[in-house]
């Protein structure tokens, strides 16, 4: 008897698995891979529109960054066209486009191209060919609890420096009533830690390599950035700091526990909105501090779409380019949900938009985060790569996180910050030294 | 003799208590996640965590508006249960020749593929998912069903083997004796007394395969993803997600925790099973 049930379970799956493989294919269909970020969803949401116009249908494969990274570049560097269109940033569309794996795109005249923010475009291209259309765009900025500066009797400038800001910190912090005066990234990575430490380090004079891509971190300026990084986070920021990236502190500034917030201009439409933020009513916004230099202290990113070449459905993904990360989809996006929830920081038609602006308390200052980051002037003394919080070189990403891993230690006090950066300075020493740099 | 039953009593109270404290604590993070799908955003970072709240099932209907769970689902049955069909069909037959013809080399062949086990799954990655994409097998249910199945099989293979090797030999031998061919042999008498073995393997293998997660997200994608793809897409870079994470991860898990729910005690018995003998 149970072996009749073994045989018919078998029978069953057998069944089973030849129905469930059979599977059906009509009409062009784009794989798309993404991120789940707000304005992504949106643009899920809303591509049955583009369904309707078009006829091309639209599949997502939405993952967690890591995953996504990891995913899509073994994707397009094994050429396995599993996706028609990719979600990238500022970092992988130059290094990409110069291997060949990234189609160059070349938008009609419908699509406005001049209208893309220069940053953006320059930051996206690699040698004049734009190779990924920028979905929103992003910069650095101070987001800072105005009350509790006002409370305390300060003003922080809207171009602060680092002691301005230090003032305002210092002033904010009530660490008996549970408000940090400050929180800022302390989690390891490139991305993470990384990204804050590099604009820290340009506005310090410091950068990455020299013009014959040595690299730095055993120089003054990266020794003066992270111990002024160190002795504010000591002083002023929450414990377990060094655990904590964007999500992190934007639950602790959320729940009212931070004093001033240094990072991505995105995070404006998080702190500002009711649903989400308990001091919602409360934050202003100022540009990044700077110190020795102006150059690089606020950092420039975007998510941006891009055409693996390994693609089959070039011409349909193309299309979905244009109507995604055109003018027209930022209109749409305003007219449907609100123009609080456009994707920004792409074009100049948005900051000319009466109705964005005035939706939209953070938008002057996020425009002028995102006009003065130039990823081909980041630092103070000359450098033989592009990109503010990262070097657009394949071997950044290990040569980031090994300095990201150095200075959270430095963070948690299981190493001095001399002795992080010596450590780091070796790892990149000898990633470039692998790659034949010198 | 009534100081000797009250220590009893006393010891079975500790016992009781601790047992239940080790529950709990491994418990803890899927009540957490529990709790935190029926929390908005905002009271799912709430420092201290709240206990006492509204519940809302508001993250249910996005993540059922966002994701096809029903097709996310399909995939996971599909392949956690053809992969493990397959698996115990070529299992079953390796670890009845290994426990009642064993031979010189059985001992090391066992070993070895265990040792497959070691090596960390991502080294295999590239040639993998080269193969897979030459043989035009990426995003589809078939690639999955074939590395779970590959994935399994040393665990399969060495727990009938365990099962096998407690039958006696002799029920075997009289079956031979009656003029039984191997393959009714194995029909017949091998395969009624083992059955129990048999479910409590493909059992585990079947929770095994529903939660794999790093070949499911590297080789499946709009197609072929499982529920651990689903539940993965949740997590965001920028912006608070822990409350629909956990209304995902609940969605997910909810299937194979029932199937388990009901199926306990095979588990335990094959996951016990020759231990202490």
């Amino acid at each position: 008897m149970k072996v009749k049930m073994l045989s018919a379970a078998v029978a069953g799956a057998v069944m089973l698995s030849t129905q469930a493989f059979a599977g059906s294919h009509g009409g062009t269909e784009l794989v798309i891979a993404t991120v789940n970020n707000g304005h992504m969803i949106e643009m899920q949401k809303l591509s049955p529109k583009f369904e309707e116009e078009t006829g091309i249908k639209v599949k997502w494969v939405t993952l967690e960054e890591g995953v996504l990274r990891q995913r899509v570049t073994t994707d397009i560097a094994t050429k396995g066209g599993q996706f028609d269109i990719m979600t990238i940033g500022m970092y992988e569309a130059p290094i990409w486009g110069e291997k060949g794996w990234l189609e160059p795109l070349n938008f009609s005249a419908d699509y406005n191209v001049d209208d893309i923010l220069p940053a953006m475009r320059g930051g996206l291209s690699h040698e004049g060919n734009l190779y990924a259309a920028p979905f929103y765009g992003e910069s650095s900025m101070v987001m800072y609890r105005k009350d509790l500066t006002d409370a305390a009797g300060i003003t922080l400038p809207y171009n602060p420096t680092w002691a301005d800001m230090e003032q305002a910190i210092a002033a904010m912090h009530d660490e008996e009533n549970g408000v940090y005066g400050v929180c800022l990234r302390g989690k390891p990575g490139w991305g993470d830690n990384g990204a804050f430490l590099t604009t820290l380090a340009n506005t310090f004079g410091a950068r990455w390599f020299d013009e014959n891509w040595k690299p730095q971190l055993d120089s003054a300026e990266w020794n003066a950035a992270m111990t002024f990084y160190v002795d504010l986070m000591n002083k002023y920021a929450p414990p377990g700091s060094s655990a904590n990236s964007f999500n992190e502190i934007l639950a602790l500034i959320n729940e009212g526990k931070c004093g001033a917030w240094i990072d991505a201009t995105i995070a404006a439409s998080f702190v500002s909105d009711p649903s989400q933020s308990k001091v919602a009513d409360k934050i202003a916004y100022a540009q990044a501090p700077t110190q020795k230099t102006a150059r690089g202290a606020n950092w420039l990113w975007a998510w941006a779409l891009g055409i693996p070449a390994s693609s089959e459905k070039k011409e349909a993904a193309m299309k979905f380019l244009e109507w995604s990360t055109s003018a027209d989809y930022i209109n749409l996006v305003g007219e449907t949900n609100g123009w609080g929830r456009v994707p920004t920081g792409t074009r100049a038609s948005t900051y000319a938009n009466e109705k964005f602006l005035a939706a939209a308390n953070f938008a002057s200052a996020e425009m002028d985060a995102i006009k003065s980051a130039n990823p081909y002037d980041s630092t103070f003394e000359k450098t033989p790569y592009t990109g503010v919080q990262f070097a657009a070189i394949p071997e950044f990403q290990a040569i980031g996180t090994a300095f990201g891993q150095q200075m959270a230690a430095a963070l948690a006090g299981d190493k001095s910050v001399e002795e992080a950066l010596e450590a780091a300075q070796k790892a990149a020493d000898r990633e470039m030294r692998k790659a034949r740099y010198y | 003799m009534s100081t000797k039953k009250s220590k009893w009593t006393t010891s079975l109270i500790v016992r009781t208590i601790a047992a239940w404290g080790i529950a709990l604590l491994l418990f803890f993070p899927l009540i957490f996640m529990g709790f935190t799908a029926f929390k908005t955003e905002l009271q799912a970072i709430a420092v201290p965590s709240l206990w006492a709240f509204e519940p809302t099932l508001e993250n249910f209907h996005v993540v059922n508006e966002r994701s096809d769970y029903v097709q996310f689902a399909w995939n996971s049955v599909v392949t956690s249960v053809v992969s493990t069909v397959l698996g115990l069909l070529i299992a079953a037959p390796a670890a009845y020749s290994m426990a009642f013809s064993p031979t010189k080399g059985t001992n090391g062949l066992l070993l070895w593929m265990l040792s497959t086990k070691f090596m960390p799954a991502v080294g295999a990655l590239l040639p993998i998912y080269i193969i897979f994409q030459q043989l035009g097998l990426l995003d589809t249910k078939t690639a999955l069903v074939i590395i779970f199945t590959m994935m399994n099989l040393p665990i399969m293979v060495w727990m009938l083997y365990t099962y096998f090797k407690d039958i006696p030999h002799e029920i075997l031998e009289a079956a031979r004796m009656d003029g039984a061919s191997v393959w009714q042999e194995f029909r017949h008498v091998l395969l009624p007394l083992g059955i129990g073995g048999l479910a409590s393997t493909g059992l585990l293998c079947l929770v095994l395969a529903w939660n794999e997660a790093f070949w499911a997200l590297n080789l499946g994608a709009a197609d072929a993803g499982t529920l651990a793809t689903m539940m993965v897409s949740y997590s965001s870079p920028e912006g608070l997600f822990w409350a629909k994470l956990s209304a995902a991860s609940l969605m997910a898990i909810a299937p194979i925790v029932v199937i388990g729910w009901f199926s306990q005690k095979q588990l335990v018995q094959g996951l016990t099973f020759g231990a202490v003998k």
